[in-house]
């Protein structure tokens, strides 16, 4: 598209290229902004959820009496009381709204609550008794694969099967089960109408798959409910799923009252799916030249319970199970089990987090065996525009600087090289463990490629609508802003675009406009904006060509210089144009797992620098450099703190960040035991953004959120090999993987 | 619910019952709560006390925070202090609380268990010091009867000439010790070893203290063997944060680069 | 029980029937949202609030022990105007989905009463307890480095 940006708009300020503050920054610094846990209404009641304390187990019997019985309780619901479809799921409906027969996982919602206030509902909560009858859970997902456990099985082939190199090398690797741990816990209100319908005000990352999956349960008509995008504290993957959505919509339905929920922290860490723990195989193949010949990779992730996104992530997991290399003979196999540990599903990065760990611990490997540099043997394979993606064989025709990024990361200054003496600066922090002679530095670099957008033949799109008003531009979109400054970027592209200097979006229910699909996938900034960019240009052509004009901007429409309608005038008009924006189309893939699959291709390198105190085996992560292929940055301040961020939850599952789940029990859902990185644990970061014109997303951009996530934890590991010489086939880096290993 | 806040320690002993929950910095008591662990009807709030902020030479009111320990504290316990929760928790969690909640893994213990610390402890009957190893009995478990009250932990006179705190996380700020040490040494040679979440309370590695305490310039292999004994006489478990073994080998390495700080 | 006690420069006396949190009073009967609740267990610093001076967590402040107190949250800071670390932190980029964001407000407001020129050190340290899962911190730390080396 190209927009042809005149020189009386153009200095305009908050346009794409700027980086304009947050319109929201205000509110919130000063805690006004309303999010979901702020919500009240008039004669609301409070909900709690009833949660299985077993894995697996049969339910005898339920008995809500002892709840009902409790002064000031209003309605208490158990699966029997769901009136249209009895479950739910992203991809497959599979998970019970509330279970009826049998609970699969730990904490499954059981039943649901409501009463007059917070503690009254769980202390109701508390008395319905669950007879259970505790049966065996299948913990291990390489048991499940055996006896066929699973929601899907993959298999991708591409080129010659019989291909072999003169080098061998093969590795095991792990990751563990990461949370997203948004701070904003899971939290909802939700509203009757007159009429029988309902209004619900909730965490989300997708309201109207949200509203779709309560029409279904509900048994309502489309129309009667109304999902609205409201105040999210983060999500990362972890409200995409539906959680207390139709529970709230079941209470206030019931009860004909407002119904407010918020989890606990160890409820939203069991109300949530979190990031697969994955086991792969890997064995890679290359000539002593250093090219690659053939990659083999097997590829478990564990889904847990139920289905959730967990084919959507084998698959990215497999198709990106290369990385960013050309490889003329691959072979993948996937298999994403059922087990009775927690759901898995979306988390940043989606299946390419798993896989980076494992192709870049292979790539170094290799280069150690040929005795090449690792980087010079990344330089050897590169994936690069045209060339084919090694598994599914699409060639790619999106921008794809892996070169720029390389020699970026390698030029960028190292810090002093100089171990720090202050203890906030040495592994082990304030617990004064580590003198500056127990060190020792390693150094490590990585790069992943990820999809952007949906693939496998998902008609994904986005609406958006922009008007002309007195109040200035208006975008609005049911996209949901989690944070990531969706409300910053598309006010800039609808000034860019129309040439005002007032844009304001406005976040709207499902009733008013169309889906705009899951603000996540890193997919909004491309899809979203590129609606907007679409209305926004085709309303500024509409109102030109009905004035014959030549430029508009926040005076009106100038015709050769002169002004020929003010922009009062043009206001009065309501001008308005809604946009539906879709990606370039995918297809599904074919036996071999091969075709046209993605519709755009990001890339991230990191280089981390650690310092090791290898007889504790504790880990300080000094610095981050990093190179982003970004394809435009639209805020580039913006794009930094996506990029600081992300880099920063790569940090945590490089080591701390772990849900332990032994007997599928989590043991550690909480803060205190969920280790987070503080900012005494956060690196240096150096960001460049490397910018090239080719993407499909608005003005060339790609989205930014996954990449920085992808391979910064791949980076760290590898900086600990280095500085260690210890395996690290597992993330998170435990002390004892380095101290006993 | 009910709370009182009374402002010395008569008025708070004189109405203590069977029910009374003490509140002190709320630290530990307000994360049961919120977890619906505990529900208490009969609160005394402690901090309008003014005897338990008073800390004079070597005794220290049990309502002192640990951030005026972080400031004002013998060099292992201030060093303790700065490893407490976050400055948040600091600011409001106190020493006596530490000592009342018994945590294996309380930061601030292992030091008290390396000076010989005692803790005084007050009823409407009178008042008795007992020493931490008589006061310490198991996991959040101790000595004090329900209806006294923690007035102090008391130092010994004279404290050792070198003192020298640590504790292994794997954060670096905020975070449950794996393992945490205090070594002290006097200009005699005498050293203590105490370790926290090594063993269901604070300990003290007597054996390896008995062997280094008789060295007066430990070798490589003097040190090599306290590291060793330390270990082996830790009772470590695993659990959701770490592994027996790897507490074993910590405990280790922490009391000999602790005892090594000690001996610069 | 009816517990009185100062928010923000003006008495309150919410009624306080369980023990409560200092927090849940000020979220739900005293209509200031602005303090977070995300951990329950003083692990996160989202709820922070001064109180009596000291920077602690409301969550675990039990609001009957709030008798007689003095609380200042982030609802209360620059006096209707905004406050030089807000300004900071919102010039810096360093607010993304703003959950953690009050309580760092609040600890860094904190901060700077004590020492208008803290080090970079001391500011990290001082910001130990409060989580954020959005920015990795880069842009919070630049925002109160600009301040320190600014505020004369």
């Amino acid at each position: 598209m190209t927009i042809d940006t005149t020189t009386r708009s153009r200095n305009i300020e908050g346009r794409v290229g700027d980086s304009p503050l947050r319109p929201d920054g205000i509110a919130k610094l000063k805690g006004e902004f309303e999010y979901a846990q702020d919500l009240t209404a008039e004669n609301m009641l409070w909900a709690a959820t009833v949660r299985s304390p077993h894995p697996h187990a049969r339910i005898v019997s339920i008995d809500i009496a002892p709840a009902l019985a409790i002064g000031g309780v209003h309605a208490v619901l158990t699966a029997d009381d769901v009136p249209g479809r009895a479950t739910f799921g992203l991809e497959h409906p599979d998970q019970p709204v509330l279970a009826g027969t049998e609970v699969k996982f730990w904490g499954e919602p059981v039943a649901i609550v409501a009463a007059e206030d917070e503690a009254t509902a769980r202390s109701a909560a508390r008395a319905v008794v669950v007879e259970y009858e505790v049966l065996d859970p299948l913990v291990d997902p390489q048991a499940a694969d055996e006896r066929d456990e699973v929601f899907r099985r993959m298999l991708i082939k591409n080129g010659d099967q019989k291909a072999s190199g003169d080098v061998v090398v093969e590795g095991y690797y792990e990751v563990g089960m990461q949370d997203q741990a948004p701070l904003g816990m899971e939290a909802g209100l939700a509203v009757p109408d007159a009429q029988g319908g309902v209004d619900l005000y909730a965490t989300s990352q997708f309201v109207h798959v949200d509203q779709e999956q309560v029409v279904a349960s509900l048994g309502l008509r489309p129309d009667q409910v109304r999902s609205h995008p409201t105040g999210v504290g983060g999500a990362f993957g972890a409200r995409e799923d539906v959680n207390l959505h139709i529970h709230l919509c079941l209470l206030a339905l019931h009860t004909g009252q407002p119904v407010k929920m918020v989890y606990h922290r160890s409820e939203s860490f069991t109300g949530h799916v979190h990031r697969h723990p994955a086991r792969m195989w890997y064995r890679h193949e290359a000539n002593r030249d250093g090219k690659l010949v053939r990659v083999e990779a097997r590829i478990l992730l564990d889904g847990g319970a139920y289905a959730s996104t967990t084919s959507a992530v084998l698959a990215n997991a497999c198709y990106f199970a290369v990385g960013p290399y050309t490889c003329e003979s691959v072979k993948v196999v996937g298999i994403g089990t059922r087990t009775n540990n927690p759901p898995c599903g979306a988390m940043r990065g989606f299946g390419a987090v798993q896989v980076c760990f494992a192709h870049e611990a292979q790539m170094d490997k290799l280069a150690a065996r040929l005795g090449i540099d690792p980087i010079e043997l990344r330089r050897l394979n590169v994936l690069t525009k045209g060339s084919p993606l090694a598994t599914t064989g699409q060639p790619i025709d999106t921008p794809l600087p892996i070169h720029e990024i390389l020699d970026s990361l390698v030029a960028m200054p190292m810090p002093d090289d100089r171990i720090p003496d202050d203890a906030l600066s040495l592994p082990g922090g304030t617990g004064l463990t580590t003198s500056p002679s127990e060190v020792v530095r390693g150094v490590g670099y990585a790069v992943g490629i990820k999809n952007l957008g949906f693939s496998e033949g998902f008609d994904d799109y986005a609406q958006a609508r922009v008007k002309l008003t007195n109040e200035g531009a208006i975008v609005e979109t049911a996209a949901i802003e989690v944070g990531q400054g969706l409300v910053t970027v598309m006010a800039q592209i609808a000034r860019t675009a129309l040439g005002v200097s007032r844009a304001e979006v406005r976040f709207v229910d499902t009733s008013r406009i169309d889906s705009a699909g899951s603000t996540s996938a890193s997919r909004q900034t491309q899809i979203t904006g590129g609606a907007t960019l679409e209305a926004a240009t085709k309303l500024r052509d509409r109102i030109l060509s009905l004035h014959s004009g030549d430029e508009l901007d926040d005076e009106g429409v100038w015709r050769d210089g002169t002004l020929i309608v003010p922009m009062a005038q043009i206001v009065d008009q309501n001008f308005e144009e809604t946009v539906t924006f879709r990606h370039p189309p995918t297809q599904p893939p074919d036996e071999n797992g091969r075709g046209t699959i993605h519709a755009d291709f990001a890339l991230a390198g990191h280089r981390a620098v650690v310092d090791v105190d290898q007889e504790l085996g504790l880990v300080r992560v000094v610095r981050i450099d990093t190179a982003q292929d970004v394809g435009r940055a639209l805020n580039p301040e913006s794009v930094r703190g996506q990029i600081e961020g992300g880099i920063m939850q790569g940090v945590g599952l490089a080591v701390m960040e772990e849900l332990i789940v032994t007997d599928g029990v989590i043991r550690n859902p909480n803060f205190t035991d969920y280790l987070l990185p503080t900012i005494l644990d956060a690196p240096d970061v150096e960001s460049l953004l490397i910018e090239e014109d080719g993407s499909w997303g608005p003005f060339g951009a790609k989205g930014v959120g996954e990449p920085p996530t992808i391979s910064s934890t791949a980076a760290i590991a590898a900086a600990i090999r280095d500085a260690t010489g210890k395996p690290i086939n597992r993330v998170p880096v435990r002390p004892q993987d380095i101290a006993l290993a | 619910m009910r709370i009182s806040h009374p402002t010395t320690v008569d008025d708070a002993l004189a109405t203590v019952t069977d029910e009374t929950q003490f509140l002190a910095g709320g630290t530990d008591l307000m994360v049961e709560v919120n977890l619906g662990h505990r529900d208490p009807t009969d609160v005394m709030a402690l901090r309008r006390i003014e005897e338990l902020h008073t800390w004079e030479g070597n005794r220290i009111g049990s309502g002192v925070t640990w951030r005026r320990i972080e400031r004002d504290g013998p060099k292992g316990l201030a060093e303790a202090a700065r490893t407490v929760g976050s400055p948040q928790i600091r600011n409001a969690g106190t020493i006596g609380g530490n000592v009342a909640t018994a945590s294996p893994a309380g930061d601030g213990l292992p030091f008290l268990a390396a000076v010989d610390a005692s803790i005084e402890l007050r009823s409407s009957s009178g008042t008795r010091s007992l020493p931490w190893h008589q006061f310490f009995l198991g996991v959040k478990k101790t000595a004090r009867r329900h209806d006294e009250l923690i007035i102090s932990v008391t130092l010994p006179e004279a404290l050792p000439d070198r003192q020298a705190f640590g504790k292994v996380g794997v954060r670096n700020a905020m975070v449950i010790a794996t393992v945490c040490c205090v070594v002290t040494r006097d200009t005699d040679g005498a050293t203590h070893v105490a370790l926290g979440s090594v063993a269901p309370t604070t300990m003290r590695a007597t054996q390896a203290e008995e062997m280094i305490s008789s060295i007066s310039s430990p070798t490589d292999s003097d040190m090599t063997e306290f590291a060793r004994l330390v270990g082996s006489e830790v009772k470590p478990i695993t659990d959701h944060r770490s592994t027996e073994e790897y507490r074993r080998h910590a405990s280790g390495v922490l009391a000999r680069r602790l005892l090594e700080r000690c001996l610069k | 029980m009816i517990v009185s006690f100062i928010v923000n420069g003006e008495e309150v006396a919410p009624r306080v029937s369980a023990p409560t949190s200092l927090l849940d009073v000020l979220r739900d009967e005293l209509n200031l949202p602005g303090s977070k609740s995300a951990c329950e267990q003083g692990e996160c610093g989202s709820c922070s609030v001064i109180l009596d001076g000291e920077l602690v967590c409301s969550c675990l402040v039990m609001a009957a022990d709030a008798e007689g107190s003095e609380v200042v949250t982030v609802e209360g800071l620059g006096e209707g105007a905004i406050h030089p670390v807000q300004q900071a932190m919102h010039e810096a980029g360093a607010v993304q989905c703003g959950f953690c964001t009050p309580g760092f407000v609040v600890a860094a407001a904190n901060l700077f009463a004590a020492n208008a020129h803290p080090t970079s050190a001391e500011i990290k340290e001082a910001l130990a307890g409060n989580i954020c899962r959005c920015t990795g911190y880069g842009a919070i730390i630049r925002a109160f480095q600009g301040l320190s080396d600014q505020t004369s």
